[in-house]
């Protein structure tokens, strides 16, 4: 491992008020009392974490959940401290929060922006009442818009909202009202994804069927709505669901697709680093009586291949054949230069000097991706 | 051992009426076995068989009682198979025995299997007496029972055993009247030896294992023998009889017995159930009568998921061959699915246990094609063809015209789902015979159905509409001539040869139409849209379209758990090797295995 080798810090804060019913990610409700005593375990992991892998650099953390902002703050500082104190985390490192309306007061924001946190992610992911109640979010628009301001008054300069599309009951018009209220607010970031119905969820249970959701025409009327309609408003899409004003794209997220190196901590975070990748149990009992253990996979060269591939192709700006062979010593084109020239064909991708997917290929990207596994 | 102490007999029953259980008994009654010895059924010693609550293959145990009069007799039980598939083996498994018991169950009654196989044992010459088992269900209506054995039968009932096999209710005098009941066997010893093959099986030791009834005549080793219909000779190493679950050499066999032949034959075909065993230098003046050469009745292609598997697949019908002469396969070539076989079965449910063998004893995965039948083609410069193979019709234009199977069916059902059952025999283009009533609540129905007919649902729809009563039994009848047509499919506009099938004119739109809306559901969305059409001589009776996949992507990934998206990607990567390429087109396996079971409307 380099010692001048760049890390990326990912945090998982696993609790909200109450569950989403589409939400697939770990998190629970629960009182004070758990949340001390996962915080003591999570500050006792990153010493421990520390002690092997030294006093890294740093260039973002990433603070997510769950809902980070519903812990009291004071748990959130303490975690940056030690992180700065156990890393080399860089001056101008990108430090974001994932924030809900309701759980996140002026006070918290203010806290954190003034511990070094320099960029909120702010779940909204509709504008109308109707829908934020199908998704079974605990927020509306008006208190939305509250935070939001606070945000801004806290001295956050570097705000991303999650908006959504495909949600039951929405139809065109509700989705670009959704977009217009969001533009107007002028935030640097916007991630625009598209509902999907999980497995293991309420909605998977109450949707599977794909009743009462929009139907296939108007998903993609809306998915393509969302590119036409945030490019005249000044923000590109730099990944398949993330858009930005130029020069705000969010360092942390480009890293996982450019296989920067990241060390997670809590349960159920990952991480990647020499040549492995690790994923953290779920149990938070197990997580708090001081076990970390996760689950490691080794990658082969091939699978190294793969990951650069598939990952780098979720950006408009696909990877670079140059980069390819600097990194593997082979090229491109000698690995993959049947499914290049397949997708090509297929108008799904471009094969250049750099390779990306086509606007047509981001729709399937899946099964572009898989071409490479 | 004197002829006179010798009793050849079979239990006949209709499925769950409970004849393993019961053979199980004698055996254990008889002391050749202690308990600990038993396996839960001794005769049904293949899992399969077990599972599925019925005897595949004729077996036989010799079993040694002591009557209450003080003398030791020989039981030779012969099992018998009790499906409808297997009713010539179940002719030479009667052939060999003198005495037939008949299991009936005391809360079900008569139904139309028992009543098939009661014939064939009369038509055998056999003494059949009655059994009432499972007495001590609190449905049992022996007495009803009796006289529907009277009645329906025609053979003395009123004295029959009321018996619960699996308690161990009275099976005593079940043994004293198979001693009393079941003639003894005749036969001269002295004369030329005939021979009765009832079942063989192969040993990778001893060969071929041929099980016989001695009728006439004496056989011990180091005799030359002749198979009389298949001409194989060879000498015989060893004879003996059956244990319970082995093989107990003995010095000879003479007329009357029961027991095997081995003698190096390498390969069951030489030993053909029905076939006649002889003297190759004192034969004697003819053959026992009854030997049919067994005739696949269902074909259908089988192919290895894959196609690496060929090898594999070849290696095991070959094993399984060995021990089924019934089961047939030559090589085919599909362009959908590659290197494959085409099996002939005696039935689908020989189809359908062979193909669990293969894939369950084998381990093999298994793509396999419509079961068909064999038609016959006449074509117009004279020439017939058998047709197993719906690629290998020939054009419209040289068919003069073609032949279907068909076959007698019974069957038997109470009052309530004559009507339903009626109309389900008409849809399947059958010819009322004859309905009568066996008493007041259940009724006989006697259809002609063609065989192609029955050979896709017609069990599940039969269940479906009696509720599980009715029973059914058929016999092919012969031939007749039908207006068969050719049903192609075309996926993106290619045909697909592996989903083509022969259909009635009749029939064809709606099976066409059927099979369009299946493979719809089966065959996933591709980058363009995709043309699902049936069609006869080239003409689209029915279509329908995969629609272009316009999505596929996974929006969110997130605090970077790329494990789980490798996953997700390299699981579709997975379903895509498993699919057959037809033109431009993957089409998953369970698409050509979906459309054999058309369900009913």
């Amino acid at each position: 491992m380099k010692s001048s080798e760049e890390y990326e810090i990912y945090v998982h804060i696993p609790f909200c008020v109450r569950k989403c019913d589409y939400c697939d990610f770990v998190s629970l409700a629960c009182g004070k009392d758990v949340h001390e005593e996962y915080f003591g375990a999570l500050l006792r992991q990153i010493d421990k974490t520390a002690e092997t892998m030294g006093r890294v650099p740093v260039v973002s953390v990433f603070i997510g959940g769950g809902t980070p902002t519903v812990p009291d703050e004071k748990h959130i500082v303490a975690v940056l401290c030690k992180l700065k104190k156990r890393f080399n985390v860089a001056p101008d490192a990108e430090i974001t929060i994932e924030a809900n309306p309701n759980s996140a007061s002026y006070e918290k924001l203010k806290v954190y922006r003034q511990a070094g946190v320099n960029r909120l992610s702010i779940g909204l992911q509709s504008t109308e009442e109707e829908e934020l109640k199908k998704l079974s979010r605990l927020h509306n628009y008006e208190e939305f818009l509250k935070t939001y301001r606070d945000a801004r008054e806290a001295g956050f300069d570097n705000i991303n909202i999650d908006i959504m599309s495909a949600i039951p009951g929405q139809t065109l018009e509700s989705y670009t009202r959704t977009l217009e209220r969001v533009t107007a607010l002028n935030p640097e970031h916007i991630s625009a994804y598209s509902l999907i119905v999980e497995e293991g969820t309420p909605f998977y249970e109450r949707y599977k069927d794909g009743k009462g959701l929009p139907d296939e025409d108007t998903e993609r009327e809306m998915y393509y709505l969302t590119k036409r309609f945030l490019h005249e408003h000044g923000y590109e899409r730099y990944e398949i669901s993330n858009y930005a004003k130029p020069g705000c794209e969010c360092r942390h997220n480009l890293g996982y697709w450019k296989r920067v190196p990241y060390i997670g901590f809590g349960i159920a975070a990952a991480s990647f680093y020499g040549g492995k990748r690790y994923s953290t149990h779920t149990d938070l009992k197990r997580f708090c009586e001081g076990d970390y253990s996760a689950e490691k996979e080794c990658l082969s060269e091939s699978d190294e291949m793969a990951e650069f591939m598939f990952l780098g192709l979720r950006l408009t700006g696909g990877v670079a054949k140059e980069e390819f062979l600097a990194t593997f010593g082979q090229s491109m084109d000698e690995i993959y230069k049947d499914k290049l020239e397949k997708l090509s064909v297929e108008g799904l991708l471009i094969n250049g000097d750099q390779v990306m997917l086509t606007d047509k290929g981001m729709d399937v990207a899946n099964y572009c991706m898989s071409e490479f596994v | 051992m004197n002829q006179d102490h010798i009793r050849n007999f079979c239990i006949i029953a209709h499925i769950d009426h409970g004849k393993s259980t019961l053979a199980d008994r004698i055996i254990e009654m008889t002391g050749l076995l202690t308990s600990r010895e038993m396996q839960a059924q001794v005769l049904d010693n293949m899992d399969l068989e077990r599972e599925r609550g019925i005897t595949i293959k004729a077996q036989a145990v010799r079993t040694v009682y002591k009557a209450k009069n003080g003398e030791e007799y020989i039981f030779n039980l012969i099992d018998t198979p009790g499906h409808v598939d297997f009713n010539y083996e179940v002719s030479r498994s009667l052939a060999a025995c003198d005495g037939a018991i008949l299991v009936v169950d005391a809360a079900q009654g008569i139904e139309a299997q028992t009543l098939a196989n009661v014939y064939l044992a009369l038509d055998h010459d056999l003494d059949v007496f009655p059994v009432i088992n499972k007495i001590d269900l609190p449905s049992a209506e022996p007495e009803k029972v009796i006289n529907e054995i009277e009645d329906i039968i025609g053979i003395e009932a009123q004295d029959a055993p009321l018996i619960s096999a699996k308690n161990g209710i009275n099976i005593d005098q079940v043994l004293e009247a198979i001693v009393e009941k079941v003639p003894a066997p005749t036969g001269d010893s002295a004369a030329p030896l005939q021979a009765l093959i009832f079942d063989s099986l192969y040993d990778s030791y001893k060969g071929v294992i041929a099980f016989v009834r001695i009728k006439n005549g004496t056989v011990k080793k180091g005799v030359p023998i002749k198979m009389m219909a298949t001409g194989a000779t060879a000498e015989v190493v060893e004879v003996g009889y059956f244990g319970a679950g082995q093989f107990i050499p003995c010095d000879e066999l003479s007329a009357g017995m029961v027991g095997y032949i081995t003698a190096s034959i390498k390969n069951v075909r030489d030993t053909a159930v029905g076939d006649t065993i002889t003297n190759a230098e004192n034969p004697c003046a003819e053959p026992l009568p009854g030997y049919k050469k067994v005739q696949s009745m269902v074909y259908c292609g089988v192919y290895p998921a894959d196609g690496a598997k060929y090898p594999d697949l070849r290696d095991a019908l070959e094993k399984l061959q060995l021990n089924d002469a019934s089961l047939f396969y030559e090589p085919e070539t599909s362009i959908a699915l590659g290197f494959g076989f085409r099996c002939g079965f005696l039935g689908l449910l020989h189809l359908e246990i062979i193909q669990e063998r293969l894939e369950r004893e084998y381990n093999l995965d298994l793509v396999t094609t419509a079961p068909g039948v064999v038609y016959k083609v006449h074509k117009t410069n004279g020439e017939m063809i058998e047709l197993t193979n719906p690629t290998n019709l020939p054009d419209p234009s040289q068919i003069e015209y073609m032949e279907e199977p068909i076959v007698n069916a019974e069957i038997m059902v109470s009052k309530d789902y004559v009507g339903s059952i009626m109309e389900l025999c008409q849809q399947r283009r059958g010819r009322y015979v004859s309905m009568e009533y066996m008493e007041e609540t259940r009724a006989l129905i006697k259809y002609e159905l063609p065989l192609n007919e029955i050979i896709y649902d017609f069990f599940d729809a039969l269940k479906s509409r009696s509720r599980g009563y009715a029973s059914f039994d058929y016999e092919l009848k012969g031939y007749e001539k039908a207006e068969m047509v050719k049903l192609d499919i075309l996926i993106n506009r290619e045909e697909v040869d592996a989903l083509s099938f022969i259909v009635h004119k009749d029939s064809a739109y709606e099976r066409g139409r059927r099979m369009c809306e299946k493979l719809k559901d089966e065959i996933p969305r591709h980058l363009f849209e995709i043309p699902i059409q049936a069609a006869v001589g080239g003409k689209v009776i029915a279509r329908e379209t995969v629609k272009a996949m316009r999505k596929d992507v996974l929006a969110k990934c997130y605090g970077g758990d790329i494990s789980r998206k490798k996953k997700l990607l390299e699981k579709q990567k997975e379903g895509k090797k498993r699919m057959r390429q037809v033109g431009n087109v993957e089409i998953p396996q369970s698409a050509f295995m979906s459309v054999l079971k058309l369900d009913e409307e």
